[in-house]
């Protein structure tokens, strides 16, 4: 997988947790499209799918993190000042390290704010 | 010279005078006169006092800044600054507001009372359909009225483009979408006079689609949609000649008086036009002569409009109908 334990920071390690919000963002809302569509009316039960998003949040956040741990091994735990722009190997991962994880944290943030409507959805109206 | 200096002061008053009238009035969200709109103020008050702070605090930071020349900040310190006041902070605000705005959302979507009223778009005007609980439903066009305090349900729809429904004073918008039914509830909290309008681009005469809302009592509201549903008035003998220019003219064929022969559907049903506060959708008060001018001048008066110009019928037989249209109460 893309954020499975890597040695070098890469453009896929950097695009993972990105592509992470997008799928659970696509899951959450075509999980609430599906729910509201076939439960017929507007007063459908929503908890069951309140546990599904709860269910898809989880292990999205849980990936970015995993994906944050990583970044963090790239970009050599800080141990060297931004801005990374020396045409070295080492640059080029701490680099791609620093990028990977600010990313984790916006993408982190994004996914809890995709699932907070869960909380207090009470239609589907 | 005094009168100079007055003026002047006037002038430059006038920018400032024109961004008040903004915050009162028939048709402003800051002069709420509806159960969602107050929400919506609120928020917009309590965001825009905020938004006052941090503005105040990051200017103080600059020019704090600016005054600390030549002492740079240690790495560490701007970080930190970097890290929670462009990061964190804004973070949990942002979290803060979000939540307050979801939890808004059932309340002011929780189903209406039992009178649902249909409104559909047209090119340039409103179609309005009254569907009372348990009575049979009531046409009208071009002006609402609702009681005060009730949650009322509106479904929106179009036939031609897309349309926006707006009552600023009330509540938020609604776009209406050709195939589809949106559904919109307003809880008016005060009685008034308010102006809605189409809030989204539709064609030449887009700024010329209102309409007027009236607020009651709910007694008096009842009252009013007996009335509504009520055919015509019987003919005032003075009016006679109006009534037969009219049908003889075939405006019958586009539009309905209900207890007469015309019971055309393409544009408003003119029943009891003469209730109405204004003519041709929110643009025109509802005198004679506006009726007349728009008779026979509706393509200057609203360009694209789906009714044909009358400027070729005698004088006297255009002033017969708006006289006639006059007396439908
Ligand atoms: C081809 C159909 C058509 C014919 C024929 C027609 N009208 Fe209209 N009329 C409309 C439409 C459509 C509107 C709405 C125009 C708008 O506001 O966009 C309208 C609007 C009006 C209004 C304003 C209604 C309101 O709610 O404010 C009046 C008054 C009126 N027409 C009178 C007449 C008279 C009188 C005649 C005959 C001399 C006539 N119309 C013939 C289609 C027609
Ligand atoms: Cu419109």
């Amino acid at each position: 997988m893309l954020i499975h334990n890597r040695r070098h920071a890469n453009l896929w390690t950097l695009l993972a947790p990105p592509a992470i919000w997008a799928i659970h963002f696509l899951l959450c809302y075509v999980a609430a499209a599906i729910a509201c569509a076939k439960g017929g009316g507007p007063w459908v039960d929503l908890t069951t799918l309140r546990w599904v998003i709860l269910g898809i949040t989880i292990p999205a956040l849980g990936l970015i993190l995993v994906a944050g741990q990583q970044a963090r091994r790239h970009w050599g735990f800080g141990t060297d000042d931004p801005p990374h722009d020396q045409a070295t190997d080492e640059d080029r991962q701490h680099f791609l390290g620093y990028a990977t994880l600010l990313l984790c944290a916006l993408s982190f943030v994004s996914v809890i704010f995709v699932a907070m409507p869960a909380i207090t959805i009470a239609d589907c109206r | 010279m005094e009168q100079r200096t007055v003026t002047g002061r006037a002038m430059r008053a006038m920018p400032l005078a024109g961004l008040l009238t903004g915050c009162g009035g028939v048709q402003s969200a800051l002069d709420p006169a509806g159960f969602e709109a107050e929400q919506v103020a609120r928020l917009f008050w309590a965001m825009l006092i905020a938004s006052g702070v941090i503005w105040v605090l990051v200017l103080g930071l600059a020019s704090y800044a600016a005054r600390r020349r030549g002492q740079p900040w240690s790495q560490q310190g701007a970080s930190r600054l970097i890290v929670w006041a462009g990061a964190v902070v804004p973070t949990l605000l942002l979290a803060v507001l979000l939540f307050y705005g979801l939890r808004l959302m059932p309340e002011l979507r929780a189903p209406g009372g039992p009178l649902r009223v249909h409104v559909e778009g047209e090119q340039f005007w409103w179609r309005v359909r009254y569907h009372p609980p348990g009575g049979a439903p009531v046409e009208s066009a071009n002006a609402l009225v609702l009681p005060v305090g009730q949650r009322v349900e509106f479904s929106l729809s179009t036939r031609d483009v897309i349309h926006s429904f707006w009552v600023p004073a009330l509540g938020g918008k609604m776009d209406m979408i050709p195939g589809r039914t949106n559904r919109l509830v307003l809880e008016p909290t005060r009685t008034g006079e308010f102006r809605g309008a189409c809030a989204e681009l539709c064609g030449a005469s887009h700024a010329l689609m209102a309409f007027t809302v009236r607020v009651v009592e709910p007694a008096e509201f009842e009252a009013w949609l007996a009335r509504e549903a009520a055919p015509a008035a019987a003919v005032e003998p003075a009016a006679q000649a109006g009534e037969a220019a009219f049908l003889a003219n075939g405006c019958g064929a586009c539009h309905s008086v209900r207890g007469t022969a015309a019971r055309g559907d393409i544009g408003p049903d003119l029943t009891h036009l003469a209730s109405r506060p204004t003519i041709g959708a929110g643009i025109l008060e509802n005198s004679a002569e506006n009726r007349a001018a728009f008779i026979a001048r509706v393509d200057q008066i609203k360009p694209s409009a789906r009714m044909p110009a009358y400027g070729t019928l005698p004088e006297t037989e255009i002033a017969a109908i708006a006289a006639w249209l006059g007396t439908l109460r």
